[in-house]
């Protein structure tokens, strides 16, 4: 097998097994642990997928700041693993059982439309951007185009940051 | 030979797996994680049409995302506190006030 399946199999086998235990196992921080794992595995997909920067934009962004703010409040609040659901009077299948069935429904409903697209039935890929050779893994590539295409919206985000910053600040501050 | 169609099957099951946390999760911390395992997902498939129409494109819209998910968070963890304030309680179920 060529190592890049290899490795694909091997990162998407994790991400998917650590996302499952976030979902499914109950001590808060555990889960928050695991989704750091989770994050890690999806780096490395993207540098699989010739995304060296975001790759590390995600450990250092994502994993390392957005994570531990999760940590911090998971610890400052003492959350506690959380108890079994109970089931609602007068109904069958538990909610956990019926809830993980319509995940796998949901998951063979969006698979089978992305093979049916990579069979070429319905809507298919539009090729008119298509140029398979450019670089896009460097730096230099994403930066000329966040500056020029989308600078407007880089400049929106960085209003949006300070929102959502003044807007922590004031919904977390206790009232005296 | 690993082609799109593996990474949008990838993504799609975790999409599925973070959209079942949202709703089976009892711990209001938690349910914002799982929707953090969504956008990583939206995320991966953004990534890999990028790298298959051989565009930055994809790259730069994950730049984008990974900052309003980082502003969500903060916002939202900053009401999980608010919230916690008022009932000390993190179950979703304590805050049903609106019910009917």
């Amino acid at each position: 097998m060529a190592p890049e399946t290899l490795l694909f199999y091997a990162l998407g086998a994790v991400a998917v097994a650590a996302s499952l235990l976030v979902v499914g196992q109950r001590n808060p921080m555990y889960s928050v642990m695991l989704l750091i794992v989770s994050f890690l595995a999806l780096a490395g997909l993207y540098i699989l997928l010739d995304a060296p920067f975001l790759a590390v934009i995600q450990i250092i962004i994502y994993a390392g700041a957005i994570l531990v703010l999760f940590l911090f409040v998971v610890m400052l609040l003492n959350a506690e693993k959380e108890q079994e659901a109970r089931a609602a009077l007068g109904t069958v299948i538990g909610p956990r059982r019926a809830g993980a069935a319509l995940g796998v429904i949901l998951a063979a409903e969006l698979g089978w439309a992305f093979w049916q697209m990579a069979r070429g039935e319905g809507a298919g890929v539009e090729t008119a951007a298509r140029a398979p050779g450019a670089d896009i893994s460097t730096v230099r590539a994403i930066g000329q185009v966040l500056f020029t295409d989308y600078a407007l919206a880089f400049e929106i985000t960085s209003l949006l940051i300070l929102v959502a910053m003044v807007g922590a600040v004031v919904l977390a501050k206790r009232h005296v | 030979m690993v082609s799109l169609t593996h990474y949008l099957v990838l993504s799609a099951v975790l999409f599925a797996i973070g959209t079942a946390g949202v709703f089976l999760r009892r711990n209001l911390i938690t349910v914002l994680l799982s929707i953090e395992v969504m956008l990583n997902a939206a995320n991966l498939s953004l990534v890999a049409f990028g790298r298959e129409l051989g565009t930055v494109d994809g790259q730069v819209i994950v730049f984008f995302v990974v900052t309003v998910a980082a502003a969500e968070a903060a916002v939202g963890l900053a009401l999980v506190i608010a919230l916690f304030r008022l009932r000390e309680s993190l179950d979703p179920d304590a805050y049903t006030s609106l019910k009917w």
